[in-house]
């Protein structure tokens, strides 16, 4: 489904502030994994989420969508196919324009776009409905701009936009990390039923640990731009946290207790 | 007395395509296109030159109109594809039609005295009284490109559009080339002006080298002050604020100027109220923020 091969990306190379922030990443995810993927702070995860989404050209290795080589197409060309859920919730929508607009541009995800008028009669009916499911009253303010909505209402309308039209692949980069913990918890209860629903191959970045061994089914751990760790099925279900965090500091030769962030999370 | 209301609509009115086109650019995609002083002048040597030569003038026209849509063009290439600032393309477009705009009237001004334009043409074929004939074509081609606009804004395409200038990486990952929306934005605004600049120019019957200069600052002096009367709340209601904001600035400059403030000193009067319009928001912060340091709250608390 999803292949990444010696992936690798340097950020301001030929200078002194040179990073390797992806160093020669493989991982090959099947139709319907839901990875969960941890790491420290700085261990390269979003920048691997934004390489698979084409937001910039990896400096080595291809990467595979279906068995379609992806990785010169820019990030637009690549947008039908993948759905993308950020972690600052005035990034996955735009403010000035109103809810049924910002739904009408997602339904529209890697589709042509014409001169057609944008909203009818048919699609309020129906977004209206998928809003409903959300819970949050959102199937009231289809007319509000999405500035006025608060970040956990504007989260779970990123998610929705990201999975109006089936994607292929959904990308969701610490996207309830800003969230207050209840509101998190009903984005991520919400995230878990579409994923189900859709059976949708997903990358979720979290910071939890516990959350990267109960949510999805397999999980991912980065370390300094490489892969450390790649775990799943049984293996994962006899897994503890503090197992998880025992294999990391094995794996990466540093000690977690020194990572605030991971355990912080929790 | 009656003149020179009418004489503050007809201007209001034939501006008001430069400032919707200036709206488009500055408010919808958030890119400050310093264009708009160049294409204004390009639309009414255009238009100008083709009438002096004796050409149709509603022809003449449609050719300045496509004359800003090339100039909107070329700045969008030098941002997009050549990843030149905003303000940067914008200049050297402008520049660069200081000289296109001499090259196409082949001296620095034209008088169309006399001359058979739009205007004359739209009075004389509906029997208008000639002092209303300008009000009357400017509102149905306000009216025309104002809806025109507002449809646009409204398609699949425009609310694309729209999304570039809100949130660029959002648009993009949802599938849009944002490159190609910035074009055709700019494409679209300074078509726009050039049609406002034909107009003037053939309202006021003579085109010269220097009519475009200030138009940016008049266009968003005009949009603030539309704005700030009469509102922002949907799309429909800021292009009629942006409209009459036109017609509101034109009017005070004509008040002012009977007050006895020389026609020179119009352009220090536009900057001083966008001057105040941008500055206002920082005055009143230090403004309440001097009220809760006097009541002894902290203004961090
Ligand atoms: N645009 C950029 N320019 C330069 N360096 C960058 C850029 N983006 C990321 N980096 C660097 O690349 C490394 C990996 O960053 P990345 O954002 O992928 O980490 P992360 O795993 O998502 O961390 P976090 O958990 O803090 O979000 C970091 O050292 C970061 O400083
Ligand atoms: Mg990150």
């Amino acid at each position: 489904m999803l292949k990444l091969i010696g992936v690798s990306k340097i950020f301001a190379g030929n200078t002194i502030n040179e990073k390797l922030a992806l160093n020669d990443v493989s991982l090959s995810l099947a139709e319907g994994d839901f990875v969960t993927l941890v790491g420290s702070n700085g261990a390269g995860k979003s920048t691997l989420l934004n390489v698979i989404a084409g937001v910039f050209p990896p400096d080595g290795g291809r990467i595979f969508l279906d068995e379609r080589d992806i990785t010169d197409l820019p990030e637009y060309q690549r947008a039908g196919a993948i759905g993308r859920v950020f972690q600052n919730p005035l990034q996955g929508t735009a403010a000035n324009m109103t809810v049924e607009e910002n739904l009408v541009m997602a339904w529209k995800r890697g589709q042509r776009r014409g001169l057609r008028k944008a909203i009818h009669f048919k699609e309020r009916a129906w977004f209206q409905e998928e809003l409903k499911k959300l819970g949050l009253g959102l199937e009231d303010r289809l007319t509000a701009k999405v500035g006025l909505l608060s970040g956990g209402q504007r989260q779970a309308l990123t998610l929705l936009m990201a999975t109006l039209t089936r994607p292929q692949l959904l990308l969701l980069d610490e996207h309830t990390a800003s969230l207050d913990p209840r509101t998190a918890e009903v984005v991520l209860n919400l995230t878990c039923q579409i994923v189900n629903e859709q059976k949708l191959t997903t990358i979720m970045v979290t910071h939890n640990l516990e959350q990267a061994l109960t949510v999805g089914t397999r999980t991912v751990m980065m370390h300094e731009g490489k892969v450390v760790l790649d775990i799943q099925g049984a293996e994962r279900k006899r897994m503890s946290v503090l197992d998880l965090m025992n294999l990391f500091e094995k794996n990466s030769g540093t000690s977690l207790k020194s990572d605030r962030v991971l355990l912080a999370a929790k | 007395m009656l003149d020179a209301l009418t004489g503050t609509l007809e201007q209001g009115l034939l501006f008001a395509l430069m400032v919707l086109g200036v709206y488009l650019t500055f408010r919808i995609l958030d890119f400050a296109d310093l264009t708009v002083d160049g294409s204004f002048t390009l639309g009414g040597a255009i238009a100008a030159s083709i009438i002096f030569a004796g050409g149709n003038p509603w022809l003449a026209t449609v050719v300045a109109l496509c004359g800003g849509l090339l100039a909107g063009a070329v700045t969008g290439i030098l941002n997009t594809t050549f990843r030149i600032t905003p303000l940067l393309s914008g200049i050297l477009t402008m520049t660069g039609l200081y000289s296109i705009n001499l090259r196409v009237m082949g001296r620095a001004n034209i008088s169309l005295l006399r001359a058979d334009t739009v205007i004359t043409r739209f009075t004389s074929a509906l029997h208008l009284d000639p002092a209303y004939g300008t009000v009357v074509l400017g509102l149905i081609v306000v009216g025309l490109v104002g809806v025109a606009l507002y449809l646009f804004l409204k398609t699949e395409i425009g609310l694309a559009l729209q999304a570039t200038g809100d949130n660029e990486q959002m648009i993009r990952a949802l599938g849009v080339n944002t490159d190609r929306m910035k074009l055709l934005g700019l494409a679209l605004s300074n078509g726009m002006v050039s049609l406002s600049g034909a107009l003037v120019a053939q309202n006021q019957q003579f085109a010269d080298a220097g009519m475009g200069i200030g138009m940016i600052i008049a266009g968003l002096a005009s949009v603030i002050i539309g704005e700030a009367l009469i509102g922002t709340t949907t799309l429909r209601r800021t292009i009629i604020a942006v409209v009459c904001g036109s017609v509101i600035y034109r009017g005070v400059l004509a008040l002012v100027l009977r007050l006895g403030l020389a026609p020179t000193d119009f352009k220090l009067l536009t900057a001083l109220i966008v001057i105040v319009a941008l500055a206002s928001p920082q005055v009143k912060a230090w403004w309440q923020k001097g009220k809760q340091r006097q009541k002894g709250v902290s203004p961090d608390a």
